[in-house]
């Protein structure tokens, strides 16, 4: 596995630094409260945050092309509303599964296709995708549907069990799945790599003859085919749909994305960054449970704070990587390796 | 269709609303040659180098490459046929390792994966044909920009069906790499490619190319076998006038040591150890140097982007132990920046809202400034630097880059200020519009402003200024004026240091 290492030096650095922070999140967390450390406890940090493990990594696909996702928290909720409808109306599990997946498609293609086609910036189509998708949940109902397919409901409720008695869901084998599949896009296909040239230099990556287009509109349809399966891992764990499910969702998103060490303005990050970032957030969101007097908008509070403190790492990286990369004063120093090598 | 043809083109045509950028255009390539595509700015180069590789469709004309038709309507279809380009900004992602940059696109595949073995090994392979050894698994940006047009081009070479485009490829580069350049395109010339090759520098065509196509006024003047075409006629050729050099000599040096500026001990750890230098009233002075010798950096010192960590400033009698660009703009100083594109100038605005923003900026954001008197003073500036353009309301990005840089200037110039530092004015423009700034910066000089000239090229820094500080390794090693000014003196100096050369420049190292 050698190959999946990733090489730009930035990344290893926020990542390790995201890791650093996990273990020393769990360790605190295991010093000062009996039962933290147990496998479980860490297996439900998974089983728990499943779905935005994979919204995350959608997004982070999206944030490493140049771009940018606000419609997935909307679409989450979406999918829950249509599952539940077609429930509602004895579709089978099947038919719901496809008919979710088909959606997000759909949504994440067409959104791909107005930002390319009209070039129009990610955030404002996102942003009508989200009140859209928020939109039509409440059309099909401002209550919320409880879900009783029996497939539904077995699924939700199979244990796989990893070691003794500790269990983990089925959502969680298909966000372990989705991270390791989107890794070996991003690093073994044509698709994978035109999103980090885009993201570097979308002007460079289409002289350099990338399909820029094809890239947007796959890239898009990415991140909608993750939050429909975020959306069928969410329902699947709540056994619910509701038009007001994960309001706000896809800031955790975005933020689990930059916790995990993808740059905001594209071009870097290494797809496993997300689903660290995820599992930070949800130590804290543990920590805080295990605490027991304090409320949980502390984990807003403490998320909150991560953040400016992942923004600056970002940032001091980036400051020193274009310091280092002034051309004239580099080219001439005895030292540097910027020489052609046999002058 | 005769053989030996690599590439041939007839009639190309191509308007642009109110310019016809092309018109009825013809060019050839032969196999293993070095052609040099030359003109002036808006000569029409760019424009037939982007027809020829599907930037743009053209309006007119025929292409054909080994023999076949083609017509490419985007950069992708050209390279697909194997005509690429490399541009003089590298237009490559720096935040991919070299090797991806290299196969970008067309990467090797096992069962349906990117081998990336076969990427590393065969970029590795790539790059040593063009003796270039370097690790092509860091990021480019590691790298400096010769070295990442070695990249490109390897890239290109690689993709290209006998055909390889360069446009301006040495216009960052210094001289050692320059040479190196040229030994590859030399190679690549040996194993039977065509090498189209655009660039200002009137040596650089003498040392390595075969044959010359000349532009103007987006029309064909001729092709020449390069050994049958004096540079004298080639210059005219290009300019379309005769050429005498003698329009911007200098004014008697009659220089009144009346002090502007002088630095003593400036200096910046890594940047420039400790200089002294004057400029004074109405004189200019040059740096000269290698690139990398400390020439901009010195620059960045006296205008305060970087900041000096010894030394004294003294302007007009104030001494500054630490410079700032606003400080250094409140004492009359300006500074255009060796790299047009950072130097501020904004390419979606017009020339008029240009040449406003300095001045706006002088005067403080809340004086209004009519747009009338905005134009007036726009249309004076075009006038006085014969910037060409329909007029004032033209966007700067639609300009060649010799007028762009001409718009920078006058920026400048409408806030008077009392010293002017220019970082490679010249670089990158054509030979007509070098020597018009050159003449710009004795008039201005004869006005009584002084400036601070920096230049790759010794000839035009001879000619132009009063005094010349000649820097190596980022310390000053000398001074020359009047008859010593010579580009053998300079020269020498810049090769021996300070100690093969004697009395003349008594502030030596």
């Amino acid at each position: 596995m050698n190959r999946l290492t990733p090489r730009i030096s930035h990344n290893n650095i926020v990542i390790l630094a995201t890791l650093l922070l996990l273990i020393v999140l769990y360790g605190a967390g295991s010093v000062q409260y009996t039962g933290f450390f147990s496998l479980q406890v860490f297996l439900n940090l998974f089983i728990d945050n499943a779905y935005l493990i994979i919204v995350a990594t959608g997004m982070a696909f999206v944030i490493i092309s140049g771009g940018i996702d606000l419609s997935v928290a909307s679409l989450v909720a979406l999918v829950s509303m249509v599952s539940g409808d077609l429930f509602a109306h004895g579709a089978n599990a099947g038919t719901v599964v496809a008919a979710s997946l088909a959606l997000g498609i759909a949504f994440g293609a067409g959104q791909g296709y107005l930002i390319y086609r009209f070039q129009l910036h990610p955030w404002i189509v996102t942003l009508a995708g989200m009140f859209l998708a928020r939109g039509i949940s409440f059309l099909i109902s401002s209550e919320s549907i409880v879900i009783t397919n029996e497939t539904y409901v077995k699924l939700s409720q199979h244990k796989i069990h990893v070691w003794g008695q500790n269990f983990v869901s089925v959502s969680v084998l298909i966000a372990l799945a989705v991270v390791i599949a989107v890794l070996l896009v991003a690093k073994f296909t044509f698709f994978g790599r035109a999103v980090y040239a885009m993201g570097g230099n979308e002007k460079s990556a289409a002289l350099m003859g990338l399909p820029i287009a094809r890239t947007t509109v796959l890239v898009y349809t990415l991140s909608g085919f993750c939050s429909a399966l975020g959306g069928i891992v969410f329902t699947l764990y709540t056994l619910s749909g509701y038009s007001l499910h994960l309001m706000g969702m896809e800031m955790e998103a975005i933020a689990a994305c930059v916790i995990g060490g993808i740059l905001l303005t594209g071009g870097f990050g290494y797809l496993i960054g997300p689903m660290l970032g995820v599992l930070c957030t949800g130590i804290i969101q543990t920590i805080i449970m295990f605490q027991g007097t304090l409320s949980s908008w502390w984990t807003k509070i403490a998320i909150g704070l991560l953040l400016f403190l992942f923004m600056a790492l970002q940032r001091v990286i980036v400051m020193r990587k274009e310091k280092s990369r002034n051309p004239v004063s580099s080219m001439n120093s005895p030292n540097s390796e910027n020489k052609i090598v046999n002058l | 269709m005769e053989t030996g043809y690599i590439l041939k083109a007839r009639g190309i045509t191509k308007s642009f609303p109110g310019v016809k950028a092309l018109a009825d255009v013809d060019f050839s390539l032969r196999k293993g040659e070095i052609h040099a595509l030359m003109g002036e700015n808006g000569a029409g180069k760019s424009t037939l180098i982007k027809a020829l590789t599907g930037v743009f469709p053209k309006d007119a004309g025929q292409i054909w490459l080994n023999g076949a038709e083609i017509s490419p309507r985007t950069p992708l279809e050209a390279q697909q046929i194997g005509i690429s380009t490399v541009y003089q900004e590298v237009n490559l992602c720096d935040n991919l390792t070299v090797a991806e940059n290299i196969f970008s696109g067309r990467y090797p595949r096992k069962f349906g994966l990117i081998d990336w073995d076969k990427v590393y090994r065969r970029s590795e392979e790539m790059l040593a044909a063009l003796e270039l050894r370097i690790d092509v698994r860091q990021p480019l940006s590691h790298y400096s920009v010769a070295v990442q047009q070695m990249v490109a081009i390897a890239r290109a070479v690689d993709i290209s069906n006998g055909i390889l485009i360069l446009d301006e490829p040495t216009s960052s580069l210094d001289a050692n790499e320059v040479k190196q350049l040229f030994n590859v395109m030399r190679k690549l010339k040996d194993k039977g490619m065509g090498i189209v090759f655009v660039t200002h520098f009137l040596d650089q065509v003498y040392e390595v190319t075969d044959r010359i196509t000349v532009l103007r006024n987006g029309s064909l003047i001729g092709e020449y076998a390069t050994k049958d075409l004096p540079k004298t006629e080639l210059v005219s050729r290009m300019i379309g006038r005769e050429w005498t050099e003698s329009q911007e000599s200098k004014t008697a040096a009659d220089t009144v040591d009346d002090v502007f500026l002088q630095a003593s001990g400036l200096g910046k750890k890594g940047s420039v150890e400790r200089i002294d230098l004057t400029v004074n009233k109405g004189e200019v002075l040059g740096l000269a140097g290698l690139l990398g010798s400390g020439r901009t950096e010195t620059a960045k010192l006296l205008f305060g982007i970087d900041k000096a960590d010894s030394g004294v400033l003294t302007i007009g009698g104030e001494e500054f132990a630490l410079m700032n660009p606003k400080k250094a703009i409140t004492k009359g100083i300006g500074f255009t920046p060796e790299d047009r594109k950072v130097a501020g100038i904004v390419g979606e605005l017009t020339i008029r809202e240009n040449i406003a923003l300095a001045l706006q900026a002088q005067r403080g954001l809340f004086s209004f400034i009519s747009v009338r008197k905005q134009k007036e003073i726009a249309q004076k500036y075009i006038e006085m630097l014969q910037i060409k353009t329909p007029g004032t309301e033209q966007k700067v990005e639609n300009l060649s880059g010799g007028n762009q840089q001409k718009v920078i200037l006058a920026r400048w110039l409408a806030t008077r200020p009392k010293l002017l530092i220019l970082d490679e004015p010249t670089r990158g423009i054509d030979v007509g519009s070098k020597s018009e700034i050159r003449r710009l910066i004795r008039e201005l000089a004869a006005d009584g402003m002084s400036i601070v000239f920096i230049s790759a090229e010794l000839e035009e820094m001879v000619q132009c200024c009063d005094r010349i500080i000649v820097l190596r390794d980022r310390m000053k090693i000398g001074e020359v004026r009047g008859a010593d000014m010579e580009e053998n003196n300079i020269m020498r100096l810049i090769a021996e240091g300070a100690n093969g050369y004697g009395e003349s420049n008594g502030l030596g190292a």
